[in-house]
């Protein structure tokens, strides 16, 4: 991608100008944010033992309870919503504070093979190795560096007014409630990347080796929730079948919307790959920082949401076990204060407004008029 | 198989419990059900050298493995995991040879361990552990196994030279000669062929299994046992007085470095040898030029020559290791960039983003590890 040099960084546009709370720092302040935050890392890897470990055995034991609860509960037809409200609350936990987190590497010190990034697998249609890839290094190492973090609407949705319009994103909306509805699926396409190949920058051929693994994992997936379990409820088997897939939506619903509020209400900054370019580590930091959003609740919120309620602390630690995210959240809040950097947070109804009323509004041409420079960097869309 | 072990394995539990696996759940109903785990109970836990002073103490554990286990042959080891309560919360896994004869699936085995100074593993499980601890382990691995099982016996004479704890996988294979020879033709009591034992300890005290070594030793069965205490170190000439054509005859050795290095010499291109490693050899520090770094860490020094996860380790970073010999894939890192050798086999490889077990790769001039 080429921009022309004399082109303005954008951060000036969208975070500094619009919000005089966020500033660019001076490389010495960020050399000095970024030592701050290693402090603290190393200062939560030193406490890391016993208790974490009880915690995710714990959750791990509830998942399973809430499984087999719900399972068996399909039996008794009465109590369906009962079973699949079970059953969801257990693909949530394992997707989420178990899947994601461990996925992560946050467990790998512990030495257990069955909590380890590199031998686990989730409940879930995308094959937890593809995921890691365009998650753990694409996603959380280019974090919403325009052009090469490719979550940034996901090669569907226009989530940025620096991705140029196109009449196919009038059906952001659509688009995106068609993500929420099949999120399990669109995650397990993403490392397809259709957008790209509609593009002509990537082939068919390149995608081959990944289709073995998603249909493996699909077929795995399918068989379990679509056909053994349902056949084994006997006459039950239209009820449990309806109900299996029930539990896998409530869950694409759910882990859609904890998502989107974690990367795209108001105020959550973009980057440029020029910004980027030989970044130091306090630069990083300062990206992850304002380039995520959280969301304020309970303790049980925060668990059922992978504590990716705290979406700024787990990109600032993403390998760190996400039950520490909460306590870390103090201090990053008071670092944020101390360098006048905005720690974008709100309630769930709130941040869910928010990026829904962006979502709509993105559909639509930004008023503005776009630079040359804009267009060239933009994207096309996938129907384009 | 009984009817369980044939539905716990069967393709539709697994099915059923994907992408997690059957022993995910069983697990949490009793951590001694298993599917395709092995886990065991230690059973009993013996002192071998309770009169030595000076060195550290070894123990023998009687493992009750769990269905799972599919038995062992002689001379092979097994990696074990547990939580030692100094770390709680993680897990360690070492590997261990096996003391016992040959096992069957299910069986109990035996492991005979020293606590090295350094191995809180082995010292917790010798001088810590009790009957009931619970043991992850993998099933039986390693060839440093006799070519011809007891079923098919040949006449020719074995040769066993093992040093200090080194003594465990050659135990096993002179155990399961003496139990299982007699069944397959040679006269009772006798192993049907020559065996040579030979032994280094640094003390009588500090001497494992020295009661049945004796017995063995006093009994007519064709066995020659030699022990060789204190200053008494391997000497080649020595060995051929033992065995005139060592070269020619089928060799295992097992013990510390110092030990396998003399007996190699000995031994020149010899295809009879058999080695099995403690630690990896001593690293010629020879083409030590350039500069290692650790990208993830941002740390980086000049080459010593030595292994990556000693240079790491040498910088103050922590990398996850297991066996540091190179078998249980625990260290395994992403070299990004540089050529290592591997100091086991001597193997150069310079692929780049290729994942290397840094417990036995040295860097050959510059290199970057994903650490």
């Amino acid at each position: 991608m080429s921009t022309k040099p004399h082109t303005k960084p954008r951060m000036k546009a969208t975070v500094a100008a619009s919000d005089p709370k966020s500033p660019r720092l001076a490389p010495e302040q960020l050399e000095e944010l970024g030592r701050e935050m290693d402090a603290l890392r190393q200062q939560v890897l030193a406490k890391l033992g016993k208790e974490d470990a009880d915690y995710i055995r714990t959750i791990v034991r509830r998942q399973q309870q809430f499984e087999v609860a719900g399972r068996v509960l399909f039996y008794l037809p009465p109590a369906w919503p009962l079973a699949v409200a079970a059953l969801s609350v257990s693909k949530i936990l394992e997707n989420m504070e178990i899947g994601h987190n461990v996925m992560h590497g946050q467990y790998d010190w512990m030495g257990d093979p069955k909590l380890n990034s590199r031998i686990y697998d989730w409940d879930n249609v995308c094959p937890g190795e593809q995921w890691k890839y365009s998650h753990n290094y694409i996603h959380h190492t280019f974090t919403n560096i325009l052009g090469k973090d490719r979550d940034v609407g996901y090669g569907i949705l226009r989530m940025d007014e620096d991705q140029k319009w196109h009449p196919y994103y009038l059906g952001n909306p659509v688009y995106a409630f068609l993500l929420m509805v099949f999120f399990e699926w669109g995650v397990a396409m993403h490392d397809l990347e259709v957008e790209n190949i509609v593009k002509g920058t990537r082939t068919m051929a390149e995608n081959r080796p990944l289709h073995g693994a998603i249909m493996r994992k699909v077929r795995r997936q399918a068989l379990k929730d679509y056909l053994l379990f349902p056949a084994l409820t006997g006459p039950l088997f239209p009820l449990t079948l309806a109900g299996n897939a029930a539990a896998n939506m409530v869950r694409n619903i759910w882990a859609f919307n904890i998502i989107f509020c974690g990367h795209f209400p108001a105020g959550v900054a973009t980057f440029t790959e020029e910004e980027c370019e030989g970044e130091t580590r306090g630069h990083w930091y300062y990206r992850q920082l304002l380039g995520s959003a959280n969301i304020t609740g309970g303790r049980l919120f925060h668990i059922m949401s992978g504590n990716l309620s705290h979406q700024i602390e787990h990109h600032l630690f993403p390998d760190i076990p996400a039950r520490r995210y909460p306590e870390l959240a103090v201090e990053v809040k008071a670092l944020c204060e101390k360098y006048g950097l905005e720690y974008n947070t709100g309630r769930l109804g709130q941040q869910l407004f928010s990026v829904a009323r962006k979502i709509c509004r993105l559909a639509l041409p930004t008023r503005r008029t776009a630079s040359p420079e804009s267009a060239a960097t933009a994207e096309v869309p996938v129907a384009a | 198989m009984t009817v369980t072990e044939r539905i716990l394995g069967s393709r539709a539990l697994a099915a059923l419990t994907s992408p997690h696996g059957v022993d995910r759940y069983l697990e949490m109903i009793n951590p001694m059900w298993a599917a395709t785990e092995v886990r065991a109970h230690i059973v009993d836990v013996r002192r071998e050298n309770p009169e030595a002073d000076g060195s550290a103490p070894v123990a023998t554990l009687t493992l009750q493995p769990t269905s799972t286990w599919r038995g062992h042959r002689a001379g092979q080891y097994v990696q074990v995991g547990l939580e030692n309560p100094a770390h709680p919360g993680r897990r360690f896994t070492r590997c261990f040879s096996i003391s016992s004869a040959a096992s069957l699936p299910g069986e109990r085995f035996t492991l005979t361990i020293r606590a090295h100074d350094e191995g809180q593993v082995s010292r917790f499980l010798v001088t810590e552990a009790r009957p009931g601890q619970l043991l992850h382990l993998s099933q039986a691995e390693g060839d440093f196994t006799l070519p011809v099982s007891p079923a098919t016996p040949g006449p020719d004479p074995l040769l066993m030279i093992s040093g200090g704890s080194g003594i465990t996988p050659v135990m096993s294979q002179l155990r399961t000669l003496l139990r299982d020879a007699p069944r397959y033709g040679a006269r009772p009591g006798r192993v049907g062929r020559k065996v040579t034992f030979l032994h280094f300890a640094r003390s009588p005290e500090d001497q494992i299994f020295a009661d049945e070594l004796a017995a063995i030793a006093a009994a007519d069965n064709g066995v020659d046992v030699h022990l060789r205490h204190g200053d008494q170190t391997f000497s080649e000439l020595e060995l051929r007085r033992l065995v005139p054509d060592f070269r020619d005859t089928d060799t295992w050795a097992c013990g510390p470095a110092g030990l396998i290095d003399l007996v190699r010499a000995a031994y020149g291109e010899s295809p009879r040898l058999h080695i099995e490693f403690f630690k990896p050899p001593t690293v010629a520090v020879g083409p030590s030029e350039g500069a290692v770094s650790f990208t993830r860490s941002g740390t980086g020094a000049e080459n010593t020559g030595a292994t990556l996860l000693e240079q790491a380790e040498a910088l103050g970073l922590e990398p996850e290791f297991g066996c540091r010999m190179g078998i249980c894939f625990s260290c395994v890192k992403t070299k990004t960039d540089g050529t290592v050798r591997n100091v086991l086999t001597g193997e150069e490889s310079s692929l780049p983003d290729e994942e290397i077990r840094i417990c036995v790769s040295a860097p050959l001039g510059d290199c970057s590890v994903d650490l």
